[in-house]
């Protein structure tokens, strides 16, 4: 049969369209080329690149102290971890032990602000897939917690409250009672987001079976956090390579091993509720003392390379810095939870519909200025 | 009371006067037509302004399901807010694609606001108000309905855009499958009454509402007319055609201004026809329930419109708690559980009225 296309790429009855760059189920200024036939997904080409900013290229002109409010802006929904991420980085480098108290309210922040971002999420992805209402409650919930960060640090977005050697300030008076307060009201509203979708028929219908990751798959693509884990990948680097206060409570993992939309998004429940508990070990026993200890004006590190991760909203994130011991890192590389999780997603959404392909793309939780850096 | 009675009797003795006078001073054929042209006017401004008021109960209802506020600004308790916005729509350009094909794009609104507007002319708000008492009322409701998506897949198509084609393309596979059960289910209660006919309808309900009447498959084919009835309108969790997270905005991407207003009162409209025809098929229309209005017969616009406006607040509910099926979902749903059940539902219906089980009062 002869086509009637010049581009040989094509059969005859399959087109492409564009989704994005300013496309609601995005979520941000990513462009996916689509291959269709039909209703068919027969190819996505992630095409990146719409809002890259160079910051790793900047991170070179700057000093550490001001690397870390550049990664604000990667993950925007993990802002506080990212800043955690670098400010270990360095304080590993330079041998610094930052005070007991520095350490758990890092890691109480780094919760609540895991739990704001699985509100996001939780919110979105109900709205990608048609239930609008999730959004509103998703909301709720986390602008509890922005206001207690609005207190602690002055930031409800991007935080900053992290500085090589400790935090920027002490926390709020009201910090320990406001974040029990959010806990108690939580506990009540993760079981209404249960009843309002997951247990949904029409939901479960739409996540269950659709965008399946095996575990082998899972591995050889880089999935880190919650999509590695909703493939039985146990990738947590909270419980791997315990940093902060992680080593001192106890937590168990969100494992499941469906690989499936619907594994992920139970995962990302089970999540909120372990960060839950941790803020709980913790909230009561924030231990005296300095909130930061002292650094040169001029943080210079010494000649070598070095690596840290953490365990972001999103999954691993890597700071990997090469020092040539002046005030400025030879080069800094970011490796970001959301690059190879869009990465996987052609593997797991051909053969797909149009739906199933917004579906799966909201239980990867991509964030696009974290891809796009 | 019989003040309002009285004025009751006053607006009829108005449209009498009106027409007595229109028959004096003109011939008899040229009176009727522009008595039509009269009653077509009062019903397009009451069901434009109707249908505003019906978004503005969507965004209030919305407001409520989402722990917001609603439009609360224009007008006290934000009632003006859809007039607002209707004149902004009015005095906005009307941008269309370079390469659409002109005609067919700027025919589809007209399409699909003319045929929700001309299934309203059947509906027996009470005994005296209704428009065009036709014998083969459902016939041309259901025939009417049809129409609509006509104008959609024109739309679509004429945009050339792919979004708006695979939105159209969606519309009318979905319109085609839930057609068969809107008309079954209410072939179902046809069964009962024995006519097509809406005021007999609404007269054999004087012995309880068919809902009642035809009791358990009565119920299974109101369920099922509810479900279809939703999809037929295009609205969540059936909104395949618009898909605002997957197609952007469906067959109206292209389409502004008021082109666009047509497109979205057209929806309100038929969603307000939908719970009408549900209304007047299984709620005894205009009929107060045990008849403890039946001395005031004016009352019965009153009912006829409060029970729509319930049936309109439940699909309500629906758009703002469920999540959105897949397609192949959606033709599932239809073609595997709906038709089945509705082709046994109405042989069951038929072995009832034949047993003369009915429930009558």
């Amino acid at each position: 049969m002869e086509t009637t296309t010049v581009n040989s790429n094509f059969k005859s009855e399959e087109y492409f369209i564009n989704m994005g760059p300013q496309h609601p189920a995005t979520h941000g200024v990513l462009r996916l080329i689509l291959t269709i036939d039909g209703e068919i997904i027969k190819k996505v080409d992630p095409d990146l690149g719409y809002i890259h900013r160079s910051i790793e290229k900047m991170c070179e002109r700057d000093s550490y102290q001001q690397i870390v409010h550049l990664t604000d802006r990667m993950d925007y929904l993990s802002s506080h971890i990212n800043n955690e991420a670098v400010c270990l980085t360095v304080e590993n480098a330079l041998e610094l032990e930052v005070p007991d108290r520095v350490k758990v309210i890092r890691t109480i922040i780094g919760e609540l602000t895991r739990i704001a971002s699985h509100c996001l999420w939780w919110g979105v992805s109900g709205m990608d897939v048609g239930a609008l209402t999730t959004y509103f409650y998703g909301f709720r919930d986390r602008e509890m917690i922005n206001d207690i960060f609005e207190e602690t640090c002055g930031a409800r977005l991007t935080m900053n409250y992290n500085i090589p050697g400790g935090l920027m300030y002490d926390i709020h008076p009201n910090f320990i009672k406001r974040t029990k307060e959010f806990v108690a009201h939580f506990k009540t509203k993760i079981p209404e987001y249960d009843r309002l979708l997951t247990g949904n028929v029409i939901f479960q219908k739409r996540m269950k079976g659709v965008g399946i990751l095996t575990k082998e798959d899972a591995i050889s693509f880089g999935a880190s956090g919650p999509v590695g884990r909703g493939s039985g990948f146990s990738c947590d680097v909270r419980k791997h390579h315990p940093y902060s206060a992680l080593d001192k409570v106890t937590f168990n993992e969100a494992l499941k091993t469906e690989g499936d939309s619907l594994a992920r998004y139970e995962v990302r429940i089970q999540e909120m509720w372990e960060s839950l508990s941790i803020i709980e070990q913790l909230i009561d026993n924030i231990p005296e003392g300095e909130y930061k200890v002292a650094t040169k004006a001029v943080i210079k590190l010494p000649k070598g390379e070095y690596y840290q991760k953490v365990e972001a909203a999103r999954g691993e994130l890597g700071v990997y810095i090469i020092s040539t011991g002046t005030k400025n890192p030879y080069r800094l590389k970011f490796r970001s939870p959301g690059f190879s999780n869009l990465s996987l997603l052609n593997h797991i959404a051909v053969g797909g519909k149009i739906g199933d392909l917004v579906a799966t793309m909201a239980t990867l939780d991509i964030v696009v200025p974290d891809i796009d850096r | 009371m019989t003040d309002k009675i009285n004025t009751m009797y006053i607006a009829l003795s108005i449209t009498k006067n009106i027409h007595d006078w229109l028959f004096s001073v003109m011939p008899e054929g040229a009176a009727s037509i522009v008595e039509m042209v009269l009653i077509a006017l009062v019903y397009l401004a009451v069901f434009a302004v109707a249908g505003l008021y019906l978004v503005l109960l969507e965004r209030k209802v919305a407001a409520w399901f989402q722990l917001r506020i609603g439009p609360n600004r224009v007008g006290f308790w934000g009632l003006l807010q859809t007039m607002a916005d209707a004149l902004k729509l009015v005095s906005k350009e009307l941008t269309g694609t370079v390469k659409a094909d002109k005609f067919l794009y700027n025919l589809a609104p007209y399409f699909v606001i003319v045929s929700s507007l001309m299934a309203l002319a059947v509906f027996p708000f009470t005994k005296e108000f209704q428009a065009f008492d036709i014998n083969i009322g459902i016939f041309f409701l259901i025939a009417i309905s049809s129409i609509g998506v006509i104008g959609i897949l024109l739309g679509g198509w004429a945009s050339n855009n792919k979004f708006a084609l695979i939105g159209a393309m969606r519309s009318g596979v979905q319109t085609i499958s839930y057609e068969l059960s809107v008309g079954l289910s209410l072939l179902t209660m046809i069964l009962i009454t024995g006519s097509l006919q809406l005021s007999e309808i609404v007269e054999v309900q004087k012995s309880g509402w068919l809902i009642v009447q035809g009791h358990i498959p009565a119920i299974i084919a109101f369920m099922i007319y509810m479900i279809a009835g939703t999809a037929e309108t295009n609205r969540a969790p059936f909104d395949m055609v618009e898909a605002e997270s997957e197609l952007g905005a469906g067959f109206h991407t292209e389409y502004s201004g008021m082109k666009f207003a047509y497109f979205f009162l057209a929806e309100f409209i038929n969603m307000f026809i939908i719970a009408a025809i549900a209304t007047t098929i299984f709620f005894g229309a205009w009929l107060s329930p045990f008849g403890i209005t039946e001395s005031i017969p004016w009352l019965g616009v009153f009912w006829f419109l409060g029970k729509t406006l319930v049936l309109v607040f439940l699909m309500m509910w629906f758009r703002w708690t469920f999540p959105r099926l897949r397609i192949d979902q959606l033709l599932t749903l239809e073609w595997k559980y709906l038709l089945p059940i509705n082709l046994i539902n109405i042989v069951i219906m038929a072995i009832i009225v034949w047993l003369k089980l009915t429930i009558q009062f």
